[in-house]
């Protein structure tokens, strides 16, 4: 029997930081890349007798994220115990919240051709983070720096059917939560980590087969591929009348495949209980109001708006709303010029690869956008080349310097001055008498011989459109 | 004393739950003491509570809540001046597997 006969049955759960200054439930800061335990206290570090405080902006951040995701907002929510011991999590419990999330429902929209496809979600709750172990020949080290950093876990249904699905929704997921302003999504720092839930299922059954969890996965990449690479493990199991077992695997990523995780014993009983310290977690229905009135425009609206208001092809869409920065600047570029297109041409070449060569953002690489707009509008009105218009924007790019002045500066304004292209014409077909008489003898090839030299003559400043035009009058003769 | 509720087994895992080694004769009174534990548990069960909501937290309408402010520790190092070992800024623990 082929493989074609099952279908994988997935579900993902997504960790990941919220973007706030200080940590969940303490003043010590979130920033990354500090030097191992500078940022606690007491309270991250689970000292006896200190008491948590919970982040309001944690709290907004998770509120917004639900309201992305088309959740319901639970009006007052409970945080739970969740015990276990692991020398990262210094309580030997992580605040986290059990029965009562702080949203709960919802659904992504996947992009794509025809028929939107919806990954409903379970829920999306708040916990903290642990530390973060650095494992030695002979010890292991541990760094508190993450414990206590505000995360939200956002679960799906197992909805998901294919391996390119899986990435086609964490990939959304991950530019809603950048778009909203609630992660910054980054997989390789750790700050967005996913968990997936998979098995298989013959074509039809309506039943679930065994699952197994697989751990571990920090890129979009190593994820669609520990899940090919389980999907096609069960199968072979079942196909060999064997049993899947429920399990947790590990995803190697230098030897790419998962292999079980020693089963931690009782790993499943962690006697949740609501967090005696904290009292009800109520947002106000103000607080759900004014974050739904300040959403800005989700991926899949502004997908959608471009397709439709400019014309642009799927794969310039996916490129212009990727990240939010992009989709702002492309937009304050568009005024004024008569072709979209131009724009996102400039945007997704010029723009992009300054950005991503120098590994800065948009705002810090690239003029101002309405720099860029008078460029493309002087390109428009053929008063530069497109030639031209690459060379001032590496200038500008470099000197901050405005589009007039540096075509100015750098004497790329083009000549259209039909009589002054008419004198070099007449000069290079005087000189060029013997090409002139062959070329008129029909060798039409020499035509772009012709307009080379008039370029030439004129500094490589005329309008080749204007050129052509009088040339060919000229030689017509 | 009624029933027992709680068995040794019950005992030994959940004392290793709680990674705790307990002693034969330790065993059988901490048995003892949940098993009285739930027998007052049992008492409150005889109130009628038709009617009332399940309650773990008393302080509606809701927590006080903080504004996101940093305010590191003005000395991170004593957070470590009690730990068994460390290495180079990092608490050292024996080696964890997995
Ligand atoms: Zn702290």
């Amino acid at each position: 029997m082929s493989h074609d006969a099952y279908e994988a049955v997935i579900g993902l759960e997504v960790h990941t930081h919220l973007l706030t200054r200080s940590k969940l439930f303490c003043g010590c800061s979130t920033e990354f890349g500090r030097g191992p335990n500078e940022n606690v206290c007491p309270v991250c570090m689970g000292m006896p007798g200190v008491l948590p405080v919970l982040n309001r902006h944690a709290v907004e951040l998770a509120v917004r994220t639900g309201i992305a995701a088309n959740c319901e907002i639970a009006p007052r929510s409970i945080f739970d115990r969740k015990s276990y011991f692991y020398p990262d999590l210094p309580k030997n419990y992580q605040i986290s919240q059990y029965e009562t999330p702080i949203c709960k429902g919802g659904y992504i929209e996947l992009p794509g051709d025809g028929a939107a496809r919806r990954v409903r979600l379970v829920r999306i709750h708040i916990e903290e983070d642990a530390g973060k172990n650095i494992h030695e020949a002979n010890s292991s080290l541990v760094d508190f720096n993450r414990s206590g950093v505000p995360l939200v876990e956002i679960v799906s249904e197992p909805d998901i059917r294919s391996a390119e699905e899986a990435g086609a929704y964490l990939r959304e997921l991950r530019d809603i939560l950048r778009y909203i302003g609630a992660s910054d999504g980054r997989m390789e720092e750790g700050s967005f980590r996913c968990d997936v839930n998979v098995s298989v299922r013959k074509k039809g059954a309506s039943e679930y087969g065994v699952k197994t969890e697989i751990k571990n996965l920090n890129s979009f990449r190593f994820v669609e591929k520990a899940i090919e690479h389980e999907v096609a493990r069960q199968i072979e199991v079942l196909e060999s009348g064997g049993k899947v077992a429920q399990e947790t695997h590990l995803w190697d990523p230098d030897r790419e495949e998962t292999r079980p995780m020693r089963s931690k014993e009782f790993a499943n009983d962690y006697r949740y209980f609501p967090e005696p310290d904290l009292p009800p977690l109520v947002v106000p229905p103000e607080m759900i109001d004014a974050i739904r009135s300040s959403m800005p425009e989700l991926p899949a609206a502004r997908r959608a708006r471009y397709a439709r208001d400019y014309g642009l092809s799927a794969y310039e869409v996916g490129v212009l709303t990727a990240e939010k920065d992009t989709a702002d600047y492309f937009e304050a570029v568009l005024p004024g010029l008569k072709n979209a297109r131009t724009a996102a041409n400039w945007v997704m070449t010029e723009v992009l690869r300054v950005s991503n060569e120098s590994g800065k953002p948009i705002a810090q690489a690239a003029p101002p956008a309405s720099e860029v707009r008078a460029l493309l509008k002087m390109v428009e009105d053929q008063q530069i080349s497109l030639n031209a218009a690459k060379t001032a924007f590496a200038a500008m790019c470099k000197s901050g310097k405005s589009a007039d002045a540096t075509v100015a500066e750098l004497g790329l304004a083009q000549v259209s001055d039909e009589g002054a292209i008419a004198a070099a014409c007449d000069k290079v077909i005087a000189a060029e008498a013997g090409k002139v008489a062959e070329y008129r003898g029909g060798r039409d090839k020499l035509f772009g011989f012709f307009v080379g030299q008039v370029m030439k003559a004129m500094g490589g400043k005329a309008n080749p459109k204007v050129i052509n035009e009088i040339l060919k009058k000229k030689l017509a003769g | 004393m009624a029933l027992s509720k709680i068995t040794p087994e019950q005992v030994r895992h959940v004392s290793l739950l709680a990674r705790l080694s307990l002693a034969p004769d330790e065993e059988e009174r901490i048995r003892a003491n949940m098993d009285e534990i739930l027998g007052y548990i049992d008492k409150l069960n005889e109130l009628n509570t038709d009617g009332v909501e399940p309650t773990a937290q008393v302080g509606d309408p809701g927590m006080a809540m903080r504004d996101d402010v940093v305010t590191n520790h003005p000395d991170p190092e004593a957070m470590l001046a009690n730990a068994p070992a460390r290495e180079r800024g990092y608490f050292k623990v024996p080696k964890i597997i997995e």
